[in-house]
């Protein structure tokens, strides 16, 4: 039975937090039953039901005014008929049983091949076992909420007085989860993320520059217990006046060292989205047919994990009911998987690998990164830089894209220096850097031992998921660097 | 179907007590979406959606500020809005007292009524629209020999109704309709594997048009196989009207009032100055039912208008919402847009029109002699600082040598700052194209930008 969540093994990892997910079920499991049944009535392998209740609440303050607090409330049903190599999808905020039928019966309309009656289907309930957060976003007064928000921000404006422009938002969600399948399978899981994020502007005589940082974690406000809102303000505004006596960055290939935890976005695009099954069976991929090959430098073992408890791509079941996994994806350079969800896994007879992820209840899912990370090298950071004549050194990165099909990825620097005889000099203005996966994978001759995750979102197909990178400081013997100097 | 939209948002309204504002926004639709692959049906999704959002004021705007909150949820039952409406009530209590938060006031401007509802997204069978995904790949697989994959090719449609009303006076309802067909090709050749997009974009699914879409993707996968890096060198760049479409909208966001009422954009402090050569003039027009994001009304349920923010290279304007204006000492531009029910309104453009030139891309390639002609970008979101205003982006596209298109390059990036870009566009070209979000685009040839590859 692919994809079978069991829950019993969560206790002893759970036993730091207190929150238990509600005996309440979204729907109740002889409605599920019914509804699973009546959407294999025109035949069809498998069917799926996936409920989702999700309560969101943000607060921001823009121009020293805390200017909106919002709360907002998503409740519904995606239910999936797969029947060969086809997935009819519908979905409904409606979960009474009338509501949940009728999905039901639209999603089964693909099913060609006639059924062969009435289906029964039975479902053994697997003991869940919340994560949560100790202190849940709905139990926070919300006057406790703005408190950060203004901390922050009179932390940012007195990092300098070039900061002209603060921006601070706090955000948290709490997703109750419910997925039932004709195999039997009916798994929750309740997951409680909170995030933190200052922006900010300097201005100085070169004009304007902008600083971002964020903290963000599968946990609810113990977090800020151990992280202070002021260092996050203070990281974003001195980024933001860093960048005032900015030159332009280089335009060429160049050695690139990248900081610890500056963004691990080079392994998400480089090869993280390029070893998604998805792409892989298509073979819309340019690692596709490449497991047990080299693929990158002997100092590259990539792992994808969805069980780091607490970072901003954990959770306890995926949105398929499958527990998540610690899968290596590259060890030592070489090729040892990709990442499965059930559908993929399914065409290749192998089990998933807990990545099948969904945006929402109105989201089919597909095959997702949860925490993508290097695993730290033996060297030390600053030797690293000592032993790099001439480059650039990346402490920050931004976002990135990348094209599986050719693996040309970019990614940018939010924070970036010129590396001159071996020490880090000027700092450089933002820019794209352009490489291709496989050829900068091979070109990494350097891993430090100072490992670090960062929290980003993750788009594909339309769809936005949370997931945490990591990496330690490490080089690149050459990348293309977009700048114009 | 409107009506009885816009009568629910004005019986949550009556529910605002004395001393509150409140704005109610209400949509439903439904979307359809096939995903084929290799002749079948990979996935087929339908699907009705409604939301609600709410925003409610307390205190008064002119005597010490008023506060505003926000709540949203995805549904439209009683029992839901009541909760939301408890939710925005409470959420106002935290809000730092302002005196530029007001609701928009129905302003006396006439909103174009525009037919944007094609009746064919919902009486077209769902088998037609399943052959129009699977017709769509089996053409482009047949297309060309070198094309060895298509990795989707999908129709998709949706039909939105939304209802504003508020204590303020405003109503307004407005629907629409959109058909959207996308193909992937890869073509390949050897070891080396190239990718091209192309889509056909209308109302309904009658005015969609297969061969466009699937010629586009084609074309453009075909054409690059065997692309290389070439060095770096500052040079002359030709912009696909696609690629410009996307440079337009990143612009949107630094014309947007509210951006620069708070110090976030390059133009900042600009109205009056010349920003860019004098070939220039950008128009944002909703009113234009050609336009993808044409619209009768805005976020607030002002009408849309035809606003010019850019006139023969002088910056003009900024568009505005209402809270923005009120901050800037403006009125509202009737722009104000939202994402959908769960959004609050902010100032942004929905149809930027770059004033056509006319030539002809092989006439502005001719022109320019040397140079590149970038097809695709990437890096939009980590590369383009509309605050800073620093542009770097990867790039793919063709050489130009002699004025003609010659060999393939890619994994290189083109670079400058948006503020010299709009000063230095020598060509615009006449080969407009209607294309999704929030600007249509074409041909522009932008000189002494920094190409950097090996």
């Amino acid at each position: 039975m692919p994809g079978r969540a069991r829950g019993l093994g969560w206790i002893g990892r759970h036993d730091d937090y207190d929150t238990a997910v509600t005996d309440t079920a979204l729907i109740d499991p002889d409605v599920l039953e019914r509804v699973l049944s009546t959407a294999l009535v025109g035949g069809g392998d498998m069917a799926e039901v996936f409920a989702e209740d999700a309560a969101t609440a943000s607060a921001l303050l823009d121009d020293r005014r805390v200017e909106e607090l919002s709360s907002g409330r998503s409740r519904g049903a995606g239910i999936r008929v797969v029947d060969g190599e086809t997935t009819g999808f519908a979905h409904t905020a409606d979960l009474s049983e009338a509501g949940l039928l009728a999905a039901a019966r639209a999603a089964a309309a693909v099913a060609r091949e006639g059924g062969d009656g009435v289906r029964t289907v039975g479902l053994d309930p697997m003991t869940s076992h919340g994560r949560g957060g100790r202190t849940s976003p709905d139990s926070v007064d919300k006057a406790r909420k703005l408190e950060l928000l203004t901390r922050a921000d009179e932390a940012a404006r007195a990092t300098g007085d070039a900061i002209t422009q603060v921006q601070v938002g706090c955000g948290d969600s709490r997703r109750r989860i419910l997925i039932a399948n004709s195999e039997g399978l009916l798994a929750q899981d309740e997951q409680i993320r909170t995030r933190f994020t200052v922006s900010c502007v300097a201005n100085g005589d070169t004009g304007m520059q902008t600083g971002f940082e964020s903290l963000a974690r599968t946990e609810g406000y113990e977090i800020f217990e151990r992280h202070r809102v002021e260092d996050i303000a203070e990281l974003a505004a001195t980024r933001a006046l860093t960048k005032l006596s900015a030159r332009p960055a280089p335009s060429g290939e160049v050695p690139i060292v990248l900081a610890g935890g500056s963004g691990g976005i080079l392994f998400h695009e480089a090869c993280g989205h390029g070893l998604e099954a998805d792409h892989i069976v298509k073979d819309a991929s340019v690692y596709t047919g490449q497991v047990g090959e080299l693929v990158a430098s002997p100092l590259v073992t990539l792992v994808d994990d969805g069980t780091v408890l607490g970072e901003w791509g954990n959770f306890a079941v995926d949105d398929e009911g499958c527990l998540p996994a610690r899968n290596v994806l590259i060890e030592n350079g070489i090729l040892t998987d990709y990442m499965w969800d059930w559908l993929r896994a399914r065409k290749e007879g192998r089990k998933s690998s807990g990545n099948g992820r969904r945006q929402s209840y109105a989201h089919l899912p597909m095959v997702r990164m949860t925490n993508t990370y290097l695993l730290a090298g033996t060297e030390d950071p600053a030797e690293i830089v000592a032993q790099t004549p001439s480059g650039v050194y990346v402490k920050k990165l931004g976002g990135g894209q990348v094209n599986t099909a050719t693996g040309d990825f970019v990614f940018g620097t939010t924070e970036a220096y010129l590396i001159e005889g071996g020490r880090i000099t000027e700092p450089l203005r933002d820019a794209n850097l352009i490489g291709n996966g496989p050829e900068v994978l091979r070109r990494i001759d350097a891993v430090a031992t100072d490992f670090d995750m960062t929290p980003g979102t993750c788009g594909k197909d339309g769809q936005s998921v949370p997931v945490g990178c990591g990496q330690a400081t490490l080089r690149i013997t050459g990348v293309t660097l977009g700048g114009t100097a | 179907m409107s009506d009885e939209l816009l009568s629910l948002a004005q019986s949550v309204v009556a529910q605002a007590r004395p001393g509150e504002g409140m704005e109610v926004y209400v949509t439903r639709g439904t979307e359809t979406e096939v995903r084929a692959y290799e002749g079948e049906v990979e996935s087929l999704t339908s699907a009705d959606s409604s939301g609600v959002g709410i925003r409610l004021l307390l205190g008064d705007a002119d005597a010490g500020g008023s506060q505003v909150g926000f709540a949203w949820a995805g549904s439209l039952e009683p029992d839901v809005i009541a909760a939301t409406l408890a939710d925005a009530r409470d959420n106002a209590r935290f809000a730092t007292p302002d005196p530029d938060v007001v609701l928009a006031v129905p302003d006396g401007v006439e909103a174009v009524e525009m037919d944007l509802w094609d009746d064919g997204v919902g009486e077209t069978p769902m088998e037609k629209k399943v052959a129009l995904a699977i017709e769509l790949e089996r053409a482009t697989r047949a297309a060309d020999p070198k094309v060895r994959q298509v990795s989707s090719a999908d129709y998709s449609d949706s039909r939105v109704e939304v209802a504003l009303a508020s204590t303020t006076g405003i109503t307004s309802s407005r629907r629409r309709t959109n058909a959207f067909l996308s193909v992937d090709a890869i073509a390949g050749e050897g070891a080396d594997s190239q990718t091209g997009t192309g889509f056909s974009v209308g109302r309904g699914p009658g005015e969609l048009v297969p061969d466009e879409a699937m010629d586009d993707a084609v074309l453009r996968a075909v054409r690059m196989l065997g692309a290389q890096k070439v060095p770096s060198a500052h040079c002359t760049v030709v912009f696909d009207p696609r690629v410009v479409s996307t440079l337009l909208g990143v612009m949107a966001s630094a014309l947007s009032g509210e951006a620069v009422v708070k110090g976030r954009s390059f133009f900042a402090g600009r109205i009056g100055e010349t920003v860019g050569t004098g070939g220039i003039t950008l128009v944002d027009d909703p009113t234009d039912a050609r336009a993808y994001g044409a619209a009768s009304h805005d976020g607030e349920g002002l009408a849309c208008r035809r606003n010019v923010l850019i006139s023969e290279g002088v910056l003009r304007m900024f568009v505005y919402d209402t809270v923005s204006a009120r901050r800037a000492g403006a009125v509202s531009t009737g722009s104000a847009t939202r994402g959908g029910f769960a959004g609050t309104p902010g100032a942004g453009c929905r149809a930027l029109l770059l004033s056509p030139g006319s030539k002809s891309q092989d006439q502005i390639v001719a022109a320019v002699g040397d140079g590149l002609y970038v097809q695709s970008i990437s890096g939009i979101h980590s590369g383009v600082n509309t605050v800073s205003g620093d542009f770097s982006v990867g790039a793919e596209g063709l050489l130009i040598q002699g004025g003609t298109l010659a060999q393939p390059v890619r994994e290189v990036t083109v670079a400058s700052t948006l503020q010299r870009m709009l000063q230095s566009v020598v060509e615009i070209g006449g080969d407009l194209r209607w294309l999704p979000g929030v600007a249509a685009g074409q041909t522009l040839a932008i000189a002494d930008m920094a190409l950097s590859g090996d």
